[in-house]
C-alpha cells in the first residue's frame, strides 16, 4: 500500500487520465462512491489488476485492502483479463429448469476452458450469470450484448463458430 | 418551467399529442425478452417505413415498456383495431406495414393462438392470460411511452404528489398509507405505513428514503419491468415518501446487471428535475428533494437492507445486526426508510384513489395486488398482477394455461432461493403473506416457477443452494459454512455417493442455519431444501438409497426410428437403424438431454 508498490508503468496513461477526470467529476463524499469508480475503471481497462486497484485506493485516500475487499466481494468485478467475447449462460431458475446447466457444460467443453477463465485462444470467457430477466426465452446465452434465446445443446457449436471466425458476429 | 399548481400540470398534459388525432396507435413491446428477440430492430424498420410513406401524423408507433406476455414476444398491440400480433420477427414487418397499416387487413398468421383451446384470439382483452389480472403496480407499464413525462402526467401522474404537498401534512400521508394496509412487496411483508411512521418519528437533521431495486431472485423481473416501463411512478412515489418521512434525499440502489436498461429511469429523473418535481420548493412549498442512482455490483445479499446500505456507502455488502433498524440508524447513520420498487409504485395509486379503495382489494391481512413473474413449464409465460387471495390454481391454469404438453404439474416454486415449493394439494390456497407462511413457503419478491412431472426436485434444491452458498457474504459462520456443507451433501447424493443418514444431516443442518444466521439470506437459505424434502422425500431417498436411474431411456412404443436422437447425442450412445426402435446405452449416457430436445415424438424418457 506504499507508493513504491504502485507501478503505474503498466497502466495506460490516457485511460488513467480519463479515470482521474471521472473521479474529479464526482460530487459529495468520494470514498462512498468507490463502487462507481470501480465500475468506471473496469469499463475503461476491461478488468481490475492489482496496480489499478492500488491506483484507485490512492486516488480516493483508501487503503489497498479496502479496495481489494470490495473488488473481490462483488461478482461484477474481474481481477483477471476477460476474453473478447464474454459468453454468459443464464442460471436463473427458468433457464435452469430448461437445461441451462447442460448448455454451460457443453460450452465449456467446446472451448476447452473453465468457468470464469479466458479460453486458450483469448477469445472467450464463459460465465454463469444470475437471471437476466428474459425468462420467456429460457435457456438464454448472451455473448457480449447479443442474446441467444431457447438455446439447445446441439446449437452451441454453431453459435460459437460465428465468433471464432470473427466475421459473422451478427 | 417548474410545475407549481394543478393548472400547470394540466398544461403539461395538454402538450401530449392527442391520441385520437391518429388513425392508429401501435404499442410495441420494449421489455427485455422482446428486445432480446429483436423488437428494437422491428421498431426501427417499422418507423422507417412509416416515415418514408409520410404517415407520422396518422400512425402513432410507441415503443412501450413490457407488454407482459413475454412468452409470446416480441408482441405488439394495435388500436383502435384492438388486436395483438405475437412472436414477431423482422420478416413480418413488411406484412404488418403493407397489409395492416396501409390496407387495414389483419395479418391472420401473426395473431395469438390459444394453445389450450386451439383457437385464435385477436384482442388482448379476450386472452385468458390477461382476463384475471388486475393492474395497480403495473397500471402504466406497457401502456405509455416510458420516456415521456407528458404521457405519465396524462395518466394523472404527479397529481398524487401535488395533493400530498398542497393538501396534506406528512403525518396525514403516512396515515393513508397505514390505513391502506400496504405491506412491503420485497418479500418480508412489513407494513409500509408503520415503517414510514417509525422513520418519521425519529428526530434527525437528515433522513433518507431508499428504493431497493436489487432484484436478485433468479427468475424474477417485476421490478425491472416497472423501472423500464413506468419510471415516473417510482420517481413520484419516492418524492411522496421523502415528504412523508421527512427526507430530502432519495437513492435508488439498482443491481449492476440492470445498468444498461435503466436509461428510461435516468431520463425520468432528469425530466422530473426539469419540471420542478425534484429540486427545491416542490409545488411551491418549502419541501426540497432529489434522487440519485447507486449501482450495485452483483451481490445477492445486497437485497437485504442493511447489506444494501453498506454497499451504498462503498463497502462490501455485509449485513449488520438489527436492531438498530435502518429506520433509526441507516444510510450514513441517519434514519432511513428502505422500500422495494413494487411497494413504491402502489403509493401514488393509493393517494389518488384512497386507502379504503386499496384496502377493499385482497384478503383480510394482505391488501392490494401482487405481481408475479410467471415462468417454467407453462403455456403462458410473463408478468401477472393479481389481487391478493388469488389461488395458485387460478394463476397456473386460468392465466398460465397449464402445461404446454398437458403434462402433470408437480410443484410451484415461489420466493426463489429463500422460498419453497408448493405442491398440488395446496394449489387452492389463496395467495397472501400469512397463508403462504402457514404452508411453509413465503411470498418472496414474486418469482413463480412452475415445474412439471419431469423436474428433479433434488436437483432444483441443489440449484438454489448452489446459488445461496455462492452468494453467502461470509460474515456469519452458520451461513458461510453451513450452506457449503449442505451443498456438499446434495452433491454427494446426486452423484449417487450419499447414504440415508445424509437426509437427517440435511434436516439438522438446515434447521440450525435457519436459527443461527445473521441475516435473511442465511435464515431462509435452507428453505428450498427443507420444503422439497418435506413434499418429495421419496426423491431424496432414491438418491440416498442409490435406487435412482441416471440415464435417459427410449420408450419403444413412441419411437419412430427417425435417428434424430442418435445424430445429436454428443457421446454416441444411442444405437438403432432407420425406422426401428432406438436404444440408449445406459452406461455411456451423460444425461445431457440433447436427445430429449431433438425427439419429435416425445419418446425419450428423462431419468
Amino acid at each position: 500500500m506504499r507508493e513504491k508498490i504502485l507501478d503505474r508503468s503498466t497502466l495506460d496513461t490516457a485511460l488513467l487520465a480519463r479515470l482521474d477526470a471521472y473521479i474529479d467529476s464526482l460530487k459529495g463524499d468520494k470514498q462512498e462512491q468507490l463502487i462507481h469508480v470501480l465500475h468506471k475503471a473496469q469499463e475503461l481497462f476491461g478488468h481490475l489488476p492489482h496496480n489499478l486497484q492500488l491506483y484507485v485506493a490512492h486516488a480516493l485516500g483508501l487503503s489497498g485492502a479496502r479496495v481489494n475487499g470490495v473488488v473481490t466481494f462483488y461478482s461484477f468485478f474481474n481481477e483477471e483479463p476477460v476474453g473478447k467475447y464474454v459468453t454468459s449462460v443464464c442460471m436463473g431458475t427458468a433457464c435452469f429448469v430448461k437445461g441451462a446447466d447442460k448448455v454451460l457444460e457443453r460450452t465449456l467443453n467446446l472451448l476447452g476452458t473453465k468457468k470464469g477463465e479466458m479460453s486458450p485462444d483469448g477469445l472467450f470467457t464463459v460465465k454463469d450469470i444470475r437471471c437476466i430477466g428474459a425468462c420467456g426465452l429460457a435457456p438464454v446465452v448472451t455473448i457480449n450484448e447479443k442474446v441467444y434465446g431457447k438455446v439447445k445443446v446441439g446449437q452451441i457449436d454453431d453459435i460459437l463458430s460465428r465468433y471464432r471466425g470473427e466475421k459473422r458476429a451478427d | 418551467m417548474p410545475i407549481k399548481t394543478r393548472e400547470d400540470l394540466m398544461q403539461l398534459k395538454a402538450q401530449l399529442p392527442d391520441e385520437t388525432s391518429y388513425r392508429m396507435t401501435i404499442l410495441l413491446c420494449g421489455g427485455t425478452s422482446c428486445l432480446s428477440s429483436e423488437s428494437d430492430i422491428i421498431d426501427e424498420m417499422l418507423r422507417e417505413k412509416i416515415e418514408k410513406n409520410h404517415l407520422e401524423n396518422e400512425v402513432n408507433l410507441v415503443k412501450v415498456g413490457c407488454l407482459r406476455f413475454c412468452g409470446e414476444g416480441p408482441i405488439m398491440f394495435i388500436s383502435p383495431d384492438d388486436i395483438a400480433y405475437v412472436r414477431l420477427t423482422i420478416k413480418d414487418v413488411s406484412d404488418i406495414f403493407e397489409q395492416h397499416i396501409l390496407r387495414g387487413h389483419i395479418v391472420d398468421r401473426l395473431l395469438y393462438v390459444d394453445g389450450a383451446q386451439n383457437k385464435t384470439v385477436p384482442a388482448p382483452k379476450d386472452m385468458d392470460f390477461f382476463k384475471k389480472q388486475q393492474r395497480i403496480a403495473l397500471r402504466n407499464v406497457g401502456d405509455i411511452d416510458p420516456r415521456s413525462i407528458e404521457a405519465y402526467v396524462a395518466r394523472e401522474g404527479y397529481e398524487a404528489l401535488r395533493r400530498c404537498i398542497s393538501d396534506m401534512r406528512a403525518d396525514e400521508v403516512i396515515n393513508v398509507v397505514r390505513k391502506s394496509g400496504l405491506r412491503g412487496r420485497g418479500g418480508g411483508g412489513f407494513p409500509t405505513g408503520l415503517k414510514w411512521a417509525y422513520t418519521a418519528s425519529v428526530k434527525s437533521d437528515e433522513k433518507y428514503v431508499i428504493c431497493n431495486a436489487d432484484e436478485g431472485d433468479p427468475g424474477a423481473f417485476m421490478d425491472r419491468s416497472i423501472i423500464e416501463g413506468d419510471p415516473h411512478s417510482l420517481v413520484e412515489a419516492m418524492i411522496i415518501a421523502g415528504y412523508a418521512n421527512g427526507a430530502s434525499e432519495g437513492h435508488i440502489y439498482i443491481r449492476a446487471e440492470y445498468a444498461i436498461s435503466i436509461e428510461p429511469l435516468r431520463l425520468a429523473i432528469d425530466k422530473a428535475r426539469e419540471h420542478g418535481f425534484l429540486g427545491t420548493h416542490i409545488f411551491g412549498s418549502e419541501f426540497s428533494f432529489d434522487i440519485h442512482i447507486k449501482l450495485g455490483a452483483g451481490a445477492f445479499v445486497c437485497g437485504e437492507e442493511t447489506a444494501l446500505i453498506r454497499s451504498m456507502e462503498g463497502h462490501r455488502g455485509e449485513p449488520d445486526k438489527k436492531p438498530p433498524f435502518p429506520s433509526e440508524s441507516g444510510f450514513r447513520g441517519k434514519p432511513t426508510s428502505v422500500n422495494n420498487v413494487e411497494t413504491y409504485v402502489n403509493i401514488p395509486a393509493i393517494i389518488l384513489r384512497g386507502a379504503d379503495w386499496f384496502a377493499s382489494i385482497g384478503t383480510e391481512r394482505s391488501k392490494g395486488t401482487k405481481v408475479f413473474a410467471l415462468a417454467g413449464q407453462l403455456r403462458n409465460i410473463g408478468l401477472v398482477e393479481v389481487p391478493m387471495g388469488t389461488t395458485f390454481r387460478e394463476i397456473i391454469y386460468d392465466i398460465g394455461g397449464g402445461h404446454p404438453e398437458g403434462k402433470q404439474i408437480k410443484a410451484v416454486q415461489i420466493g426463489g432461493p429463500s422460498g419453497g415449493v408448493i405442491t398440488e394439494d395446496f394449489f387452492d390456497t389463496p395467495i397472501d403473506y400469512d397463508s403462504l407462511i402457514a404452508i411453509g413457503a413465503m411470498m418472496g419478491s414474486g418469482g413463480m416457477i412452475v415445474m412439471d412431472e419431469d423436474s428433479d426436485m433434488v436437483e432444483i434444491a441443489k440449484f438454489y443452494l448452489d446459488f445461496t452458498q455462492d452468494e453467502s457474504c461470509g460474515k456469519c459462520t452458520p451461513c458461510r459454512i453451513g450452506t457449503k456443507r449442505m451443498y456438499e451433501i446434495l452433491e454427494r447424493l446426486t452423484a449417487m455417493e450419499g447414504d440415508p443418514q445424509d437426509l437427517e444431516r440435511l434436516e439438522t443442518l438446515g434447521e440450525n442455519i435457519k436459527n443461527a444466521s445473521l441475516c435473511g439470506l442465511g435464515q431462509t437459505a435452507p428453505n428450498p431444501v427443507l420444503s422439497t424434502m418435506k413434499f418429495f422425500r421419496e426423491e431424496y431417498e432414491a438418491y440416498a438409497y442409490r435406487t435412482k436411474r441416471t440415464s435417459y431411456l427410449i420408450d419403444g412404443k413412441q419411437c419412430i426410428g427417425c435417428t434424430k436422437c442418435a445424430r445429436v447425442c454428443p457421446v454416441d450412445c444411442i444405437a438403432g437403424k432407420v425406422r426401428e426402435v432406438h436404444t440408449i446405452n445406459e452406461n455411456d449416457c451423460i444425461a445431457c438431454g440433447a436427445c430429449y430436445d431433438a425427439c419429435p415424438t416425445n419418446a425419450i424418457v428423462k431419468p
